[in-house]
């Protein structure tokens, strides 16, 4: 029987888990979070009962319906509470030069609560790998972003739905895309009082994105009554929503007491003389999203130019048994994320390439796609952006390197080197991993060297996946009894 | 009030009843609900910072709020490096501030 891994339990990975089994194949899902749901269907503990969550979340009746199916499917194991640290090659088929058995992985798991020091270490050795590991906010820098009361768009959103804690009593959005609207509402949904959202991209443009082709949208029904559903909530509150302009300062003495917002050109840049201060005491910023792409590079698969995972209409990856759906192979939203997930757990089982099920996935897939398409061109980043950086603005949260660090030091070695300048700088290089900032050291580097970057790396790859304490990658000396995991699992030696 | 949590009896999805728990921030008692994050505890009583950047030494607290970031650490029961955001709060937990300066840095 086929073992399938799916890593990533939110929309594309539950749908995943379901299809993959549906053909009898036997099915880990895997997260790292205490619950199923990822961060599009992040919910209450269980433990915090309520009469109508389900007005909080898009489409949660179709989420306890796939949490459902799968907790009670006996060839479904669920893992939650499971970070994968890394993944190798399993050495017993290395160079067995048996061509039936293909690649196969080892995954390496610690379960435990985040962060722990006493978590088990598993390693699963599947056949077939699923990754659905989604994609975290883009953000910006901007003067003032490392103030405590600046948070990532999803931070709003997780704590309020999540936790019902709002992140601020008066709380303004900046950045671009879609998202900004379902998080405005849900900090209000919260308690919170939004001043504002503030979309970067000016009016024109929105409309050359969305307007030319709306039929389109009529392929992804979905997506088109969640986003009536949000701007009829914004004119319900009465919430200003204020095209080309973006916050490009927040102030205050030790927390966001005020933030500055100025009117952006079409190319993003601030224009002169036009920036208004807000009292606010928190500023949540998005600008579209990042995928989590280091697994799938550990494994060798090839990227898009767009720096998604690469696949084919099976959702195969470039890397044999491994394949990919939801936000890292591209940002479509939830109804793609579902049909791409169900494509990919189909094939990941073995199953037939032209069955009528999935042909009807494809249709919904290929609609989530135009869609994502005109995201990108309504609400992508445009390089005007980096205007409103002064030299003392944070680039790097983690190491605190500044703006003018990078100019200077990319000025004084002259170097066209991702990893020496990195090095020099130390920007990228701190606990987050260049999650965070990653991509815009890349894009202001990039700008700073003549001729642009050298390197064929990118802040995108990371061997060690998740920080790990020294006593874990020991090993055994640390561990209690395996629990008994039934399939294909070891126990760390 | 900053951050705050929304009471249940303003909140429209009506929540039913939860088990409140209480945990020490700082060597001060602090009250959450199980199933809580750290963060979400710490947050929902006006708190926005609780950590001490290592170069700057400026005041840090949530910013990604899932897991990314690694700016919201805490020492839990004297453990080091807990993502706040992420780790739900267990009745009793003591949780610590964690500076983390820089050897030559710290002033």
């Amino acid at each position: 029987m086929t073992q399938v891994l799916v890593i990533g339990a939110g929309p594309a990975g539950l749908a995943a888990a379901t299809a993959a089994s549906a053909l009898g194949a036997d099915v880990t899902v895997l997260d790292s979070s205490y619950d199923l749901g990822g961060q599009y269907w992040r919910h209450l503990p269980s433990t915090r009962p309520t009469a109508s969550e389900g007005i909080l979340l898009h489409g949660f009746e179709r989420f306890r319906e796939l949490r459902e199916r799968l907790e009670n499917d006996s060839q479904v194991r669920i893992l939650t509470l499971s970070q994968v640290w890394a993944i190798d090659r399993n050495p017993d088929t290395r160079n067995a030069g048996d061509s039936s058995v293909g690649d196969r992985w080892r995954v390496h798991v610690l379960q435990g609560v985040p962060d722990g020091h006493d978590r088990l270490a598993l390693t699963i050795i599947p056949d077939a790998i699923v990754f659905a590991t989604g994609a975290h906010d883009r953000t910006l820098p901007f003067t003032g972003w490392q103030l405590p009361g600046v948070f990532s768009a999803g931070a709003a959103q997780a704590l309020a739905k999540g936790e019902r804690v709002a992140v601020g009593s008066r709380v303004v959005v900046s950045g671009a895309g879609p998202f900004l609207l379902p998080v405005a509402a849900s900090l209000v949904q919260a308690g919170a009082k939004v001043l504002g959202v503030y979309e970067a991209s000016t009016i024109s443009r929105l409309a050359s994105g969305w307007l030319p082709r709306p039929w389109q949208l009529l392929g992804a029904p979905g997506k088109a009554a969640e986003l009536v559903g949000y701007v009829g909530n914004h004119l319900r509150n009465r919430i200003p929503y204020r095209t080309g302009r973006a916050v490009i300062a927040a102030e205050g003495d030790g927390r966001v007491e005020r933030v500055v917002v100025a009117r952006l050109d079409a190319n993003w840049a601030p224009i002169v003389g036009t920036t208004r201060t807000i009292e606010a005491d928190a500023v949540c910023i998005g600008h579209g999203f990042t995928p989590r792409l280091e697994l799938p590079i550990a494994v060798g698969c090839a990227l898009s130019a767009e720096r998604f995972v690469a696949v084919d209409h099976r959702q195969a990856t470039s890397s044999p048994g491994v394949y990919a759906a939801g936000e890292i192979t591209g940002i479509g939203g939830v109804d793609a994320a579902l049909a791409e997930g169900s494509i990919a757990g189909h094939s990941a089982a073995g199953g037939s390439d032209d069955e009528a099920a999935m042909s009807r996935q494809r249709r919904l897939r290929a609609a989530s796609t135009r869609f994502a398409a005109r995201i990108e061109a309504a609400h992508g980043i445009r390089p005007g952006w980096s205007q409103w950086l002064t030299p003392d603005t944070l680039i790097c949260r983690c190491e605190e390197v500044s703006y003018g660090r990078l100019c200077d030091t990319s000025a004084h070695t002259g170097s066209a080197g991702l990893r020496s300048l990195k090095l020099s700088t130390r920007a990228g290089l701190g606990i987050c991993q260049g999650r965070v900032c990653g991509r815009t050291v890349e894009d202001l580097l990039g700008r700073l060297a003549a001729g642009g970057l050298i390197d064929t790396t990118s802040t995108d790859r990371r061997p060690i996946v998740s920080p790990i304490r020294l006593g874990e990658l020991a090993g055994g000396t640390v561990l209690p009894p395996a629990p008994p995991p039934p399939g294909n699992t070891e126990e760390r030696e | 009030m900053v951050s705050q949590a929304l009471l249940p009896e303003n909140d429209p999805i009506r929540p039913g009843g939860s088990t409140p728990i209480g945990i020490t921030v700082d060597g001060k008692p602090a009250t959450g609900l199980t199933g809580q994050t750290i963060a979400a505890i710490m947050m929902a009583e006006g708190r926005l910072s609780w950590r001490r950047s290592s170069v700057a030494g400026e005041p840090r607290g949530l910013f990604c709020g899932i897991g990314i970031c690694f700016d919201c650490l805490v020492v839990v029961n004297g453990e080091r490096d807990v993502r706040a955001c992420q780790r739900r709060a267990v009745s009793g937990d003591a949780i610590e501030f964690q500076h983390d300066e820089l050897p030559g840095v710290a002033g």
